[in-house]
């Protein structure tokens, strides 16, 4: 991948709201070009949308999350990918990792409560033939997340003036 | 108190003109400042860390004189590793109070009264008052915008005299950004070494060059090793401005005489800070690469904000400044910085401030996040507006 895709995804990773005029200037290069660069990549998939990080904690709205170790059995010619399909299509998982270690899969479920995160792993998931476990680990808290730390209260502690 | 019983030279010496300034901004509150000399990162986690760790362990003694072996070997990697220096950390290389006591400790060591150094303004603060403390006399050379502030052959070889002993080479530069590439340096090498002499060279911004080939240190020419002191430190490199982390790497004798004053004043530099260091020289370079990389965006969003409001600018290409003219304004440097804090609540720096040469500049520091430089900008451009 060149350099410049590279350092255009780096900033947009981090705010992916930034307009393309400053990201042109920001890289010395013209609207036009990152337009187009940006359009490039999401054509390709290199950017696959685009989100908003969120602490629910901090509204009205219940969530919990769960973080489920699953072990499974590869199928012939399939390897893990086609029970993970079967796994990451259900719109209740997030995120579904193929892991190395101890267990297979690690899938992120969301629900609104943690009965209903429990039963959608009792009915659906430990249900799935080649499903052999699951572990269930609730989130209680989340302190850090795509890079960015929750609770920070950053205030400016440097002198207004110095040499 | 008796203001006689002060020390008349100590006395002489004007205040600093950033300190006036700061008088002045600290009165308006929810000003924007764009006045800091230091970077707006945090230090790096694992190097916090690694300070944190050897408190813990009990390292709060008193570290050797130089400071400590595994650090000033550290550092001669480094130096090494990007810049092609090579030094004996045991005999050439000493661990200073933040990059400012190397100053200090220069003058101190190396003059005898009457010496004259030059100063290429506008530059940093210290080395005029510190020289001058040391018995010397400082000669500025008034660098020129139109030569991109920096330091030509003919330039210097104008303000040479058989007194002459030491020149201060501070790039890149605080407070213009200009940095002296490899071709710079080399058009002034045959002057340095035709007249004999001694160069102090502040590369305390080194590492923020944005220029392909890097900074290029004066060190590592041909013939100018054994007649150059280089000053550097971990403040702007790393985000560790408060960690006091400084070092000088020069010839032997002069590193020992150093060692001598620094000896007596200081006895030796923060031993928590000194754990810190080596590690921020071990594993740091790719916190530096980040830091620099968010500089140089923010330099370019920087210099297109003032060009676009009609005011030259000319290209930094090193430290965290730019250096625009206010001329088209009317105003002076210091009228420019005062009617602007007033009008539009944003704190910039008279240009004087480093020297009387930098009388139609300001000086606007990027270490801050592109959010507040935006907004700086726009407040700015409304003021300027006005004038121009």
């Amino acid at each position: 991948m060149n350099k410049m895709r590279e350092i255009i995804l780096e900033i947009l990773e981090k705010n992916s709201k930034i307009n393309p005029s400053d990201l042109a200037v920001m890289l010395g290069s013209s609207e036009t070009e990152i337009v187009n660069e940006i359009q490039k990549m999401e054509k390709e998939q290199v950017i696959c949308g685009y989100h908003t990080l969120i602490n629910w904690d901090k509204t009205t709205k219940d969530s919990v999350t769960a973080l489920i170790e699953v072990k499974v059995t590869p199928q012939r010619g399939e390897g893990f990918d086609r029970i993970a399909e079967r796994i990451y299509r259900f719109h209740e998982v997030k995120a579904v990792y193929l892991m190395s270690g101890g267990f297979d899969l690690t899938v992120i479920i969301e629900g609104s409560t943690m009965k209903e995160v429990a039963l959608f792993v009792a009915q659906k998931l430990s249900t799935l033939d080649s499903v052999l476990s699951t572990s269930t680990h609730f989130v209680l808290k989340r302190y850090k997340d795509h890079g960015l730390i929750f609770e920070e209260h950053k205030k400016d502690e440097r002198m207004v003036v110095s040499p | 108190m008796n203001e006689q019983l002060l020390s008349k030279k100590v006395k002489d010496i004007p205040p600093s003109g950033i300190r006036k300034f700061f008088d002045v901004v600290k009165e308006m509150e929810d000003a924007i400042s764009l006045g800091v000399g230091e970077p707006d990162f945090d230090t790096p986690w694992h190097i916090r860390e690694e300070g944190i760790y050897s408190l813990e362990k009990g390292k709060t003694v008193y570290t050797s004189n130089a400071g400590l072996i595994e650090l000033r070997e550290e550092i001669c990697h480094y130096l090494h590793r990007r810049f092609g220096l090579t030094y004996n950390p045991k005999t050439e290389t000493l661990i200073t109070v933040g990059g400012s006591e190397g100053i200090d400790l220069a003058f101190r060591a190396m003059i005898n009264p009457g010496d004259e150094v030059l100063i290429p303004e506008p530059c940093f603060v210290s080395y005029k008052p510190c020289a001058v403390m040391a018995g010397g006399v400082a000669v500025p050379i008034p660098l020129k915008a139109e030569n991109d502030f920096r330091l030509t052959k003919e330039e210097l070889e104008s303000y040479i005299t058989p007194k002459t002993k030491i020149l201060v080479l501070p790039f890149p530069n605080n407070p213009t950004g200009a940095i002296m590439t490899k071709k710079d340096l080399k058009n002034i090498v045959d002057v340095i070494i035709k007249h004999d002499l001694f160069v102090i060279s502040d590369e305390i911004y080194a590492e923020l060059t944005y220029e392909e080939e890097g900074h290029v240190s004066i060190a590592s020419l041909p013939g100018m090793k054994e007649r150059t002191l280089v000053l550097n430190g971990f403040s702007k490199a790393y985000a560790m401005t408060g960690w006091r982390m400084g070092y000088a790497v020069g010839p032997a004798p002069l590193i020992k005489v150093m060692t001598k004053v620094h000896q007596y004043a200081i006895m030796c530099a923060p031993t928590t800070s000194q754990y810190a260091a080596i590690e921020a020289s071990r594993n740091g370079d790719e916190d530096v690469l980040r830091m620099r990389t968010a500089y140089d965006q923010r330099r370019r969003i920087m210099v297109k904000g003032f060009r676009d409001m009609g005011l030259d600018c000319f290209e930094p290409l090193g430290a965290f400044y730019v250096f625009p003219s206010i001329q088209k304004t009317g105003f002076s440097s210091e009228e420019f910085a005062t009617q602007l804090l007033q009008q539009q609540k944003v704190a910039v720096i008279p240009g004087t401030a480093f020297g009387d040469s930098g009388e139609g500049f300001i000086r606007c520091s990027y270490a801050y996040s592109i959010d507040e430089i935006k907004v700086a900008l726009e407040r700015i451009e409304k003021f300027v507006k006005q004038y121009i």
